[in-house]
């Protein structure tokens, strides 16, 4: 099918000059770009005070580099546009094996921990990547099918976490038991947030939203009290299996989690533990998503998506169903932001600054507006690439923004473009596709 | 004696300085298919969005007849306009693009589904009543879209189908909501004339076999002299004629605002007079 929107194609091919001259501006960019990023680093000095270590030789080849690269691309392209058609190879295959795929992502999952090679350290980046990928299934909900543009998506993950850490410190509740009041909070936060802001759209909704993030951010630093300021709250009860908690020497009339099994002690019990805490947690959020797209209400966000004028010729109340994409989407916000608390042990306003709403709007949008599968992709992408990026060191960030750049221009409309239809009338032709 | 279902009376809407509608009165019957003509900017569009909630008329009552009796539409919000039986189609396409064909159809069918699937929980646990609901909703669309030749694409997305095709599935979407009046804003626009010959034959059984009566602005005059029933004139917002089609098509005043004056009257006199001496003079 070939229903993708492509850029405006540029069929005429250019001429030498004309290659020449496009690389050479672009080889100038990449020259203003690169000379402070690569051509001066602050090393200590000899007598400990900082100086500046110019490279031109590395700005020089960067820009040369861009230059033959540009000029490469240039001829290889023809005058095509670089971007692919939305339903390209990748989204026919996920779209045709989709549910096998999950069913291998699943297992794969579930035997990390058992893999040999897997460690502490692979363990806490995987838990962090299902995190996001929970982060990213929840605001699916509100961009991805409701098509609300919304930028301050972790102060529902800010919300989760301080109910957690609250309730946990002032009454002594368990992770269980806060785990449905802090999704109770953040959907309730949602519908805060969703009232003023229904009849705005597009732009206006983005920078509204924003806003919202900023201020629950400037209450949690300045409301002292309650929140401890920046200092945050430290000391948050860490999880426990089911009541029996991962010390090693429990206190009095308490049976630890290595004693009830009868295993030597190890931290990496708890580690192994939250992981699969974070995973049956963004499972939960996924079946729940998968569910909730193919009853009238999924219907109804993905046609005001599309539609609202429509919709409400139909007789769909554009505001329930907004706000209840917004409360449902904060709500799994907040159960996130209730596990980061408990994982952690320690939270303060600084972990919920704006580049972490940009980070999971980066995750849906990369991913594929709406896709499920999608959103695990991109999360792998965008939690993976600095940590494999690690060994660049300095260049660390410089390389991720290349990659996502990169990635954009190849496919600007996501990893997964490609939508499949809640319901159909006739079965799926063998082919998949038409 | 013919049951009216929508009654408009002395409706104006008023935007700024511009009254695009000024004092419009004309009843609707159950057993008719009612048009409303006139030239660009008569202000029909107006009158629809003011019957479906999207204007609030600055003046004016209007009553519909609806599944639960009467009911007055001028304050009515335009999502709640629907549940009462009246669903209208737009004058540029409105299509969930993106989304199949069946979904669009399913879709319309939202508030029975809503109330099927307890309000999403019952839903979520897959429960009989919502299954049932949803097997039914898919059934009712069938019937529409193979009523309509549309039954191959229904898993098309919206947005691939034909020009011609959208028109019917739009049409289709708003029967989907159990209409008792159907609104239809220029539904032979950009038909080819075999196309626009099936949509005159559908409203035809609309009204004799499913007993929905039609509103619909058309500019298309074979096809509203062929099917309508009654025929409503605006010109500058204001009723210049309301009768049935014989008698509209002889009136002065719709042919005057058709045609425009004859040249004599147009001309200001020197111009005239200019024009005559030329013609005396060669």
């Amino acid at each position: 099918m070939t229903t993708a929107i492509r850029a405006p194609a540029v069929s005429v091919v250019p001429g030498l000059g004309a290659r020449v001259k496009d690389a050479a501006l672009a080889a100038f960019v990449a020259f203003v770009l690169l000379a402070p990023i690569l051509g001066m680093e602050t090393v200590p000095g000899p007598d400990g005070r900082l100086t500046l270590d110019f490279h031109f030789d590395l700005v020089a080849i960067g820009a040369l580099g861009v230059f033959l690269g540009r000029l490469a691309l240039s001829f290889a392209l023809r005058g095509r546009p670089l971007a692919r058609a939305a339903a390209g190879p990748l989204s026919v295959f996920v779209s045709r094996y989709g549910n096998w795929l999950g069913v291998a992502g699943l297992v794969f999952a579930l035997a990390l921990p058992l893999m040999p090679f897997s460690s502490r350290y692979v363990i806490d980046v995987a838990t962090t990547l299902v995190i996001y990928v929970m982060l990213g299934w929840g605001l699916n909900i509100v961009v991805g099918l409701a098509g609300l543009l919304d930028l301050g998506y972790v102060a529902f993950y800010a919300v989760g976490a301080y109910s957690y850490a609250l309730f946990a410190k002032w009454f002594g509740l368990g992770f269980w038991a806060c785990l449905p009041i802090a999704g109770v909070l953040a959907a309730v936060a949602g519908i805060l947030l969703g009232f003023p802001v229904l009849r705005l759209r597009g732009d206006y909704l983005a920078i509204v939203t924003l806003g919202f993030g900023e201020i629950i951010r400037l209450v949690l630093i300045n409301w002292h009290e309650v929140t401890g300021g920046p200092n945050g709250i430290a000391d948050i009860p860490r999880p426990s299996f089911f009541g029996f908690p991962f010390t090693r020497n429990p206190g009095e009339g308490e049976i630890a989690f290595h004693q009830l099994f009868g295993l030597e002690f190890s931290t990496m019990h708890r580690v192994v533990f939250l992981y699969y805490l974070a995973l049956a947690l963004a499972l939960v959020t996924n079946l729940f998503v998968l569910r909730i797209r193919k009853l009238p209400i999924g219907r109804a966000w993905e046609a005001l998506r599309e539609d609202e004028i429509a919709c409400k010729a139909l007789g769909i109340n554009p505001t329930n169903t907004k706000l209840t994409a917004f409360a449902l989407g904060a709500m799994f916000g907040g159960f996130a932001g209730s596990f980061f608390a408990t994982r952690q042990g320690f939270i303060s306003p600084e972990s919920f600054t704006f580049i972490e709403s940009a980070i999971i709007l980066a995750i849906v949008v990369l991913g594929g507006m709406g896709s499920q599968i999608g959103v695990v992709l991109a999360a792998a992408v965008i939690v993976l690439l600095p940590e494999i990026a690690r060994e660049l060191e300095t260049y660390r960030m410089l390389f991720f923004g290349a990659a996502m750049v990169l990635i954009m221009i190849w496919r600007p409309r996501g990893l997964l473009a490609h939508r499949e239809p809640t319901l159909r009338l006739h079965p799926r032709p063998g082919g998949g596709g038409s | 004696m013919k049951t009216p279902i929508l009654e408009v009376e002395h409706l104006t809407m008023r935007f700024g300085g511009l009254v695009a509608v000024d004092d419009l009165s004309f009843t609707a019957f159950k057993e008719d298919v009612t048009a409303i003509i006139g030239p660009n900017g008569a202000g029909k569009t107006t009158v629809f969005n003011c019957l479906t909630g999207f204007y609030r008329p600055t003046t004016g009552q209007l009553t519909f007849h609806g599944h639960f009796g009467p009911v007055l539409l001028e304050r009515m919000d335009g999502f709640r306009v629907p549940r009462h039986g009246l669903a209208r189609t737009f004058q540029n396409i409105r299509l969930f693009g993106g989304m199949s064909v069946l979904e669009n159809l399913i879709v319309a069918q939202h508030n029975e589904l809503m109330r099927a699937s307890g309000y999403t929980l019952l839903g979520l646990f897959g429960a009989g009543v919502y299954r049932r609901a949803e097997a039914e909703a898919v059934e009712r669309a069938r019937f529409w879209l193979e009523r309509l030749g549309l039954v191959d694409r229904a898993d098309w997305p919206a947005a691939s189908l034909p020009y011609g095709d959208q028109r019917k599935l739009e049409i289709a979407r708003a029967l989907c909501t159990g209409p008792r009046l159907l609104c239809l804003d220029e539904p032979a626009a950009g038909l080819n004339p075999r196309e626009t010959a099936e949509l005159g034959e559908l409203l035809l059984e609309l009204r004799d076999r499913h007993g929905i009566a039609v509103l619909l602005i058309e500019h298309d005059m074979s096809l509203v002299m062929r099917i309508a029933d009654h025929i409503v004139v605006l010109d500058y917002g204001r009723k210049i004629a309301d009768g049935p089609p014989e008698r509209i098509k002889r009136d002065p005043l719709v042919i005057k605002a058709y045609l425009g004056e004859t040249e004599e009257e147009e001309l200001p006199p020197e111009v005239a007079a200019d024009l005559a001496a030329a013609e005396g003079g060669s």
